[in-house]
């Protein structure tokens, strides 16, 4: 922003403003997602023409392969139940054996894994085979168009949210989502601390605070410290497969316990299930509202009616909701907080509607929690006001953590820790590991995130080897393997034999992710455009460095413009000029052609510039010390 | 030419590690985060943590003039003020971002700044000093606490013990800011391994609650 100020009115565009699209802000939930804009701080959640802002998050298939999202699908899930995809964000980055636990929660027909296919579960609809990657991003494309309506642009970059206890894997998933759907993420933010974002600006609340986020599938407890425009999270933890969709399980259970009752044992298919899970979430919204109700559920042209309580509801879904309280306990005593120290509670999700989990909330920390803004917008509405943070500028500051501690396999099956949990990000950390065997010329590496003590009760998130190590006896080798997390929270790992310096790095992204060919085939799959989306981009990083170039040489100018020499100074205002234009036009290689040449126009001027400067650093130091490198200073200095 | 730029490493590393900034290729001192000419963000220099965050050397750190350096490095350095910038300059701040968290997370806690204040004022010398249990006195302690805890049968007996711990813990820290006001390093080592270990056992202490009262 400074470099600007330095250049003449007029003479070089506000970065981006060609480029620019306004950055959105998504919140891709569960049960439904959300897309908001932020402009000048004032955030517009963007609805539809029945003025409703949640797009469920719910995926049809035609049988070419079309899909259906929203409302319109979510109608089709009771009468075509076998072509519609809903909860799918369950399963970002999960593998197969991980959604076993599952199976009976998710009424989903699981492909069974091929040999030599990625880790990455995929599922069977309407006779395809779909990763939830591809699910979730038509999603993603669904509120992206939503996006383009309103403001009537190309929306291209956005800041989506994830739960703050989502592993590596799904954060992966969710980017490579985006990607799909022809959106950069300009950042994943983790939804509490979003929804604290919203709050924080509109109170300028200050203190600790807590934000209990319970939504379909996912539950998440973060500790904050607001204050002045900071939004430091302290501590989170969470249960990435625990929210509203476990309360109607629990419902379900209930209903066809009692039809087994008076109607004897059935079998029943994916499609009946979803239809009890359908009944249940009805009676669960119902008993928010009101103290009993009757529902009727028709199987196999049998009817059963269901007489409810909202106590008996309680009675069902109470382990669930103490489970949530065990992990606030939990995170309380990570952060070294008291219950009684938070200043506020603020409540996210459609789940916290449920009375039970007020109620529960509000004992554990002695305060109404508050729920002011629309809990199942607040989190798109931070979303809005960091994309907005991102590119226009602003003085917020968001201090993030990372939920799972994160480590390596070592002897004997045991995990040690390189980062722990709660450390803020970005972080990059380093442990040194010896050889164990003489002559050993390679090293199994095998990164692992979760706070277990054995590997195998971790998730494993990456497996990979360094070879060429030089034969050594045992303990002479020193490996070192170094991790780094980054603002989104992602991890890369490198390992390098510190002897001979041989070096492997991975982006982590294995396990359960995408291989890159199947990323590939996907983008090419998916986007017509693909082509263009890549020109474009790879456009606009040449011109935002041209521009940083052109900035560096005007502050140079404006500082040192004493040293140039005749004839330079309409040199170097010449290439500057031909960058410029190159700028306003439409082609890279001129672009970088026109920063090259600017550069080498601008060497000579470079040098005089450094030499200035150690002169003048030299001023006052020890004489012997320049008189060692006098003779040098006159050489280059005729 | 090569002859030139060998000198001016040498003479800038003479003057006081003067560095080259990457964007606008002028002089920049190497502890500069931003290039004094063009703004530009530049390489996390050789920094002790203390100069970082822009604090004395110390083991006295006040907690809030700790946060508010930390913020004021953090809102001038962190990825999310560089989102739009070339992935040189990305990159960049993600390194200082790493730096100062670094820096942060050590000096905020007392057994970390302990540490680490020890090495830096003793270099070399007592590398392994802190994590020798060389002294029997210190010994005697942690091994009859350990008993104490493994033999308290009800959460209460626990809960004393775990008070006491905190109370020691607390203590500790005191002795740890006379020793090294009086810069006896050796005595700071020693207390500093004994913070360890007190730290170890309210821990433990905790987990064992945890466990009694059937919590996770």
């Amino acid at each position: 922003m400074q470099l600007l100020q330095i250049h003449e009115p007029g003479e070089t565009p506000q970065p981006h403003e060609d480029d620019a699209s306004l950055a959105v802000g998504i919140d891709l939930g569960t049960t439904n997602s959300v897309v908001a804009v932020s402009n000048g701080g004032e955030t517009e959640v963007l609805r539809d023409e029945n003025g409703l802002a949640l797009v469920p998050s719910v995926v049809a298939y035609a049988p070419d392969g079309s899909a259906i999202v929203g409302e319109l699908a979510r109608r089709l899930l009771l009468d075509r139940p076998e072509v519609v995809v809903s909860s799918v964000k369950r399963l970002m980055g999960r593998g197969v054996e991980d959604i076993k636990g599952l199976g009976g929660i998710l009424p989903y027909e699981v492909e069974a894994r091929k040999e030599g296919a990625s880790g990455m579960v995929r599922l069977l609809v309407a006779g395809h085979s779909l990763s939830p990657v591809e699910i979730s991003s038509e999603i993603l494309k669904a509120l992206k168009a939503r996006a383009e309506d309103h403001l009537g642009r190309p929306v291209t970059r956005a800041v989506v949210t994830v739960p703050a206890y989502f592993d590596d894997a799904a954060r992966t998933a969710t980017k490579d989502a985006a990607r799909i759907a022809g959106l950069e993420v300009l950042r994943l933010v983790n939804e509490p601390t979003a929804a604290a974002l919203a709050y924080g600006l509109d109170e300028s609340a200050e203190g600790v605070y807590a934000v209990y986020d319970l939504g379909g599938g996912t539950f998440d407890i973060s500790l904050l410290r607001m204050e002045k425009g900071v939004f430091q999270v302290l501590a989170t933890g969470g249960d990435s497969a625990l929210g509203g969709d476990d309360f109607d399980h629990a419902v379900a259970e209930h209903f066809l316990a009692e039809r087994r009752d008076g109607l004897g044992t059935e079998t029943l298919t994916t499609s009946e299930v979803k239809l009890a899970l359908t009944s249940a979430r009805l009676a669960k919204e119902c008993l928010s509202r009101q103290d009993a109700g009757e529902w009727a559920m028709e199987i196999d042209d049998k009817q059963t009616l269901h007489r409810l309580q909202r106590s008996r509801l309680e009675e069902l879904i109470a382990p669930l909701v103490e489970r949530t309280i065990r992990v606030c306990r939990s995170v309380l005593d990570d952060a070294g907080i008291d219950a009684t120290d938070v200043n506020g509670v603020v409540l996210v999700g459609g789940s916290t509607r449920v009375p039970l989990v007020r109620r529960r909330v509000a004992e554990l920390f002695g305060r109404e929690p508050l729920a002011d803004i629309n809990p199942d917008e607040v989190v798109a509405v931070g979303a809005a006001l960091q994309a907005e943070a991102l590119t226009v500028g602003s003085d917020t500051l968001l201090l993030d953590v990372t939920p799972l501690s994160l480590g390596i396999e070592t002897m004997g099956g045991l995990v040690e820790k390189i980062i722990p949990r709660n450390t803020p990000i970005p972080v990059a950390r380093a442990q040194e590991f010896t050889t164990y065997q003489d002559g050993q010329s390679a090293m199994a590496i095998h990164v692992l995130q979760g706070e277990r003590e054995l590997a195998d009760q971790c998730r494993s998130l990456a497996r990979f080897e360094l070879h060429g190590i030089p034969p050594m006896t045992a303990g002479a080798g020193r490996i070192r393997v170094s991790f780094a997390v980054d603002a989104d929270g992602l991890l890369t790992v490198s390992a390098s034999e510190q002897v001979t310096g041989v070096e492997q790095q991975v982006a982590v992204k294995p396990s359960y992710g995408l291989s890159e060919d199947e990323m590939a085939e996907m983008l090419y799959d998916s986007m017509e455009n693909a082509a263009d989306d890549m020109q474009r981009r790879i456009l606009t990083e040449a011109r935002v460095d041209a521009r940083r170039v052109l900035g560096a040489v005007a502050s140079a100018l404006a500082a040192d413009g004493d040293l140039l020499e005749a004839g330079e100074s309409t040199s170097i205002a010449e290439a500057m000029a031909i960058v410029e234009r190159s700028i306003a036009g439409d082609d890279r290689d001129a672009i970088i052609a026109a920063v090259e040449a600017l550069e080498k126009a601008t060497l000579g001027f470079a040098e005089r510039r450094m030499d200035r400067g150690i002169r003048s650093a030299l001023r006052g130091h020890d004489l012997r010390d320049f008189e060692e490198a006098a003779p040098a200073v006159t050489d280059s200095d005729p | 030419m090569q002859q030139q730029q060998e000198f001016r490493a040498e003479a800038g590393a003479i003057a006081g590690h003067l560095g080259t900034c990457w964007s606008c290729k002028g002089p920049a001192d190497e502890s500069a985060v931003l290039c004094p000419t063009c703004g530009a963000v530049q390489p996390p220099g050789q920094l002790d943590h203390f100069a970082r965050l822009g604090l004395n050397v110390g083991f006295d750190v006040d907690s809030a003039a700790l946060d508010r350096h930390y913020f004021d490095c953090q809102r001038l350095l962190h990825p999310d003020r560089f989102a739009t910038r070339t992935p040189r300059e990305r990159a960049l701040s993600q390194s200082q971002a790493v730096s100062i968290n670094q820096a942060y997370e050590t000096l905020k806690d007392p057994l970390k700044r302990a540490d680490y204040l020890v090495h830096l004022k003793g270099s070399g010398v007592l590398h392994e000093g802190c994590n020798l249990v060389n002294d029997q006195d210190l010994l005697t302690e942690s091994l009859e606490l350990r008993e104490a805890l493994a033999d308290a049968e009800t959460p209460a007996e626990v809960e004393a013990l775990a008070r006491r711990a905190a109370a020691d813990v607390q203590g500790c820290i005191r002795a740890l800011s006379e020793i090294f006001a009086k810069d006896d390093l050796e005595e700071a080592c020693r207390l500093t391994t004994r913070l360890k270990y007190l730290r170890k056992l309210v821990d433990e202490c905790r987990l064992r609650r945890g466990r009694m009262t059937g919590g996770e």
